[in-house]
């Protein structure tokens, strides 16, 4: 089936078109540079067209996910709908079903979402999800910072057995890529305790977070994997913590990146959570300078935001002894989930409210990071759904980040508390993002990040992975018109997921399945070997489950894109 | 030795690498031995498992049927066994799907299907067992872990209202008390073993302590291990019938552990305070966090009910009593679960898979049963099949067909096909997925009717 959308507003920033009046086109399920005289018009004369939305940081399927939905029943009743012709009925707000999951982002008009942490011990688990989450390909990262098999080969600092290791991993799970979470500070929970700063070892196994860092980002170079690691570094949420972010960073500078196509070395995710100042939440301030200041001036890290959007929520993270701490502050109820060997997760409801100081002192810093780093592409938009809040306030994200006169006027009339411009500079922030830029954060860049060769941008060969927005980008001031542009980004004119209408006018016309992307490293076989030799007497012993049936059969994975790497190449 | 039984030595093939389908133990290391296509032996299993799995034949549901005018069951074809069913599904106003928990999760999604199609209530055994549990996880919170956690780590134990050597008899065995694990090199003697049960159970017998505190006297046993970790003086002697000095003993003793497991069982469940006694378990467990690491976990009891619970809540967003009869899922404690709509009488037509209400159901619920039409997918005869009206022989998820199933802690297993299942027999999922296509074309053609 051939298709022209007519005569849209095209913003593909991996082209460099910005805003051009010009005709897209696809055929079976691709885009191309012409068509028939067959193909159907769809007449989108002065709306919005780019590629489809790309989340790099959500946690929409898996275990913890599916502890919230079983403890939080008062989350899954807000947000119900009636069944309809075609749609299942919907449930939850910040963790929703999977079948909603799939209809919200595809009404939003997104079209692929990482989900940032995997338990490989768990994997079938999310897999199953993923295959029950309609309309979206899924990209899983697998859970490695806190690995007892990876502390040790980080302790003996044997990256090639560890790049061995990554492989062979990445391939039992059926994951994409390489996901840290507070590296040895996980591990310490299985003792309640936890590490602080980058230097402090694991209990018993005397190997600091930075080892594991910098052991799995040479790692992850060695493989040239599509993904850089994707870290989540120590003290999350802890007034304080810039520090620790930078020397992150700082420790990963000089790791050789062998990949061309993406351009860093290292993701840094849910920068927000990580970017305080101060010594206690009485003194916090913002540490946002500091995080933008060395993301602008190094091109080896990028980074996605984490915005709190004020809302109740449920914080769910591999970071569990933060969770507890976050259950000591607040007294709202408190779900923790360790898995054996590998990581931990804790899960506690936060409600974030603009009359709260802390809050807003978070709100504010979420959009001093958007508004500080220079260049769009370094920077992603993400609540880390649904830690800072869910993925239906994207919309409302994108209306913050393109009206100053908006982020004033909360300011102004309290709708935040004055911690957000008395503890930060926001207020002198008068930076707006155009429509290109609003493109490159949501789309474009995680699409680099990720070194997807088949979305994310409308190049002829790629996906046609398309979203068309009812904003006429020619006739409105996103300034001046927050609530339009927060409308026009909820739901899209058009939703196209490869070559298929799934949304028009806002509602859902067609429900596919969705694929699942992972990554299968080839040329690695002699050290797979040597590094399975060496783990299946520990396999054996410790965890409580037989090697054939940890890994993650082909049957879970209906609909894969393998993603083939050679490495070191 | 007149117990001894000699090991089998006659078979043919050895599947190895099985997952048990008993409890929510969910062994995956057990040996089937074969021979003429039956498992003649098990390595790696308890009793419970293996002659669950060696005794498939016995009683076993072997031809579809079909309750006559006679109120005798008779035998009958696969198409109108099914058909059957389908039209009572299809004329149902309020129609029940329970079970599930002996069954895998690719059975389930066709039974979400139809349920959402017409407007059922699924349930599962949850409801009359671990319930309370959920509510109370709900209510207070949910700090588990996977069982490897304990293995490698815990150096206590505690068994609540849980009876696991006879209920779960490989769960000390293989999980918590005497496995090797990382930390704990010796197994048993690196642990300290704890019962709390007004019984002295089998469990109790393998303990280092046992504290025997009185029937119903969880909830005040809890509420003052509780104050005494908080710092207060308990100002009774007795706390349900311990010494306080012994009650002071053991809050001490589970602070200064290095990491502790809870394991609770029905025997917290359904007692006296039901939910509220979990509730103050896990508030328990949360207190201790801030000395040390202790998790807690349920004893769940079929191999996937936890698997129902999960498959639910990451569907529908409900855990189980899902009601679907507005279009739209409902949970309501007593109000969309199986018991209260049985015994209110709403139900009028009643699938059960894999489950046998007819053993377990309180007499007002099976007493409504019996009045109206009942559905049965299952592989062994039982008080339910008494009461069925149409029978539909399943097969042996983990044995005679594969499946997934969640561990008692959340950890997902392929169960794997080892032998054929019986020549007439069917599988759940095969039975159900057949069920949802004559539905559908019988709705089909009311739809038609309708429209005409």
């Amino acid at each position: 089936m051939e298709y022209v959308l007519k005569n849209g507003i095209v913003y593909d920033p991996a082209n460099k078109v910005a805003g051009e009046k010009k005709d897209v086109m696809f055929k079976d399920g691709k885009i191309v540079d012409s068509v028939s005289a067959d193909a159907k018009v769809l007449d989108v004369t002065d709306k919005i067209v780019m590629p489809a939305g790309i989340d790099p940081h959500a946690h929409v399927a898996g275990p913890k996910l599916v502890v919230g939905r079983i403890y939080r029943p008062e989350d899954s009743r807000k947000g119900v709908t009636h069944k309809t012709d075609i749609l299942r009925s919907e449930s939850g707000f910040s963790i929703p079903s999977c079948p909603s999951t799939g209809y919200r982002y595809s009404r939003m008009g997104y079209g692929t979402v990482v989900e940032a942490a995997v338990p490989p011990l768990e994997a079938k688990h999310t897999h199953e999800e993923i295959n029950s989450t309609p309309n979206l390909d899924i990209v899983p990262l697998s859970l490695f910072g806190n690995n007892w098999f990876v502390l040790q080969y980080a302790k003996q600092n044997q990256i090639e057995d560890l790049a061995g290791f990554i492989a062979a991993w990445l391939r039992l799970a059926k994951c994409y890529g390489v996901k840290i979470v507070n590296p040895c500070g996980s591990e310490a929970w299985g003792w309640g305790m936890n590490v602080h700063g980058l230097d402090d070892p694991a209990p018993y196994w005397d190997v600091t977070g930075r080892e594991v860092v910098t052991a799995l980002a040479k790692a992850n170079e060695m493989l040239g994997l599509p993904h850089s690691v994707h870290v989540h570094p120590n003290d999350l949420g802890h007034p304080g913590n810039y520090p620790t972010t930078v020397s992150t960073m700082e420790a990963l500078k000089d790791i050789e990146k062998n990949s061309t196509v993406r351009g860093q070395t290292m993701h840094l995710t849910h920068a927000q959570f990580h970017a305080y100042g101060g010594t206690s939440w009485r003194d916090a301030d913002s540490g946002a300078d500091y995080i933008a200041d060395y993301v602008n001036n190094n091109d080896h890290v990028t980074i996605d935001v984490g915005q709190v959007t004020l809302d109740e929520t449920t914080t769910m993270t591999a970071d569990a002894p933060m969770e507890f701490d976050l259950y000591k502050l607040s007294g709202l109820k408190w779900a923790n989930k360790d898995v054996e060997l590998e990581t931990a997760a804790g899960i506690v409801p936060v409600i974030y409210s603009g009359k709260a100081p802390v809050n807003s002192l978070q709100w504010a810093i979420g959009l001093e990071l958007f508004l500080k780093v220079n260049d769009p592409w370094k920077v992603c938009l993400t609540t880390d759904h649904p830690n800072a809040g869910p993925f239906i306030r994207y919309p409302r994200i994108i209306s913050w980040l393109m009206s100053n006169e908006r982020r004033q006027e909360m300011m102004d009339n309290r709708e935040v508390h004055p911690w957000s411009h008395r503890r930060t500079s926001l207020a002198s922030l008068e930076r707006e993002y155009d429509f290109n830029e609003i493109a490159t954060i949501t789309r474009a860049g995680p699409a680099k990040i990720y070194g997807f060769q088949d979305r994310g941008a409308l190049t002829p060969g790629f996906n046609a992975d398309i979203a068309v927005f009812d904003i006429n980008p020619n006739d409105i001031d996103p300034s001046r018109n927050h609530e339009a542009i927060e409308k026009g980004f909820s739901s899209a004119m058009y939703t196209i997921k490869d070559g298929e209408i799934l949304v028009k006018d806002g509602e859902i016309v067609k429900v596919v399945k969705s694929h699942t992307l992972w990554t299968d490293v080839k040329g690695m076989e002699e050290q797979e070997k040597r590094v399975m030799d060496r783990v299946m007497p520990d396999f054996t012993k410790y965890y409580t489950i037989k090697f054939e049936n940890y890994q993650v059969h082909d049957k879970y994975l209906p609909n894969p894109i393998v993603t083939e790497v050679q490495a070191g190449k | 030795m007149a117990n001894y039984e000699p090991p089998v030595t006659d078979y043919e093939s050895i599947v190895e690498n099985c997952t048990c389908a008993f409890c929510g133990c969910n062994c995956d290391d057990l040996d089937y031995l074969i021979k003429d296509g039956h498992v003649v032996g098990v390595r790696h299993a308890c009793r419970l498992g293996a002659s669950k799995i060696m005794e498939d034949m016995d009683q076993r549901l072997l031809v579809p049927m079909i309750r006559g005018e006679d109120g005798e069951l008779a035998e009958t074809d696969w198409d109108s066994a099914l058909d059957k069913a389908a039209e009572l599904i299809a004329g149902a106003v309020r129609p029940i799907f329970y079970g599930w928990s002996e069954t895998s999760i690719e059975t389930m999604h066709h039974g979400l299907e139809l349920g959402e199609l017409v407007g059922a209530v699924l349930d599962n055994q949850a409801t009359i067992c671990h319930g309370p549990s959920l509510q109370a996880v709900q209510n207070a919170g949910y700090p588990i872990s996977t069982l490897g956690e304990v293995k490698n780590r815990a150096d206590m134990c505690l068994y609540t209202g849980s009876n696991a050597m006879n209920s779960h008899p490989r769960h000390m065995a293989r999980y918590s008390t005497f496995p090797r694990g990382y930390f704990r090199p010796r197994g048993r003697f690196d642990r300290t073993v704890v019962t709390l049960d007004p019984k002295y159970s089998d469990t109790a017998k393998m303990s280092d302590i046992w504290v025997g505190f009185e029937q119903n006297g969880d909830y005040e046993f809890y509420n003052a291990i509780r104050a005494v970790l908080k710092g207060k003086k308990l100002q009774k002697e007795f706390i349900s019938g311990i010494p306080k000095e012994d009650v002071e003993e053991l809050a001490e003793a589970m602070k200064n552990v290095q990491f502790g497991a809870l394991f609770f069982g029905l025997g917290l469940t359904h007692t006296l305070s039901k939910q509220r006694n979990i509730d103050i378990a896990i508030q328990m467990v949360a207190d201790l966090n801030s000395y040390t690491k202790w998790i807690l976990m349920p004893m769940r009891g079929h191999f996937n009910v936890n698997g129902f619970n999960i498959f639910m809540a990451f569907e529908t967003g409900f855990p189980y009593g899902v009601d679907f009869a507005r279009g739209y899922q409902r949970y309501m404690n007593g109000e969309t679960n199986t018991i209260d709509l049985l015994t209110r009488k709403e139900c009028d037509v009643f699938m059960v898979i894999a489950a046998d209400p007819g053993a377990h159901y309180p007499g007002g619920a099976v007493k409504h049963l019996a009045e109206i039409p009942v559905i049965q997918v299952d592989i062994h005869w039982g008080p339910s099949t008494e009461i069925a009206d149409v029978v539909l022989p399943g097969s042996f998820v983990g044995v005679e067909v594969g499946g997934t199933s969640y561990r008692m802690d959340g950890v997902p297993i392929w169960m794997k096909k080892a032998i054929d299942k019986p020549e007439t027999c069917r599988d759940d999922e095969w039975i159900i997925k057949e069920i949802l296509e004559r539905v559908k074309k019988i709705k089909a053609e009311q739809g038609a009717l309708a429209s005409k």
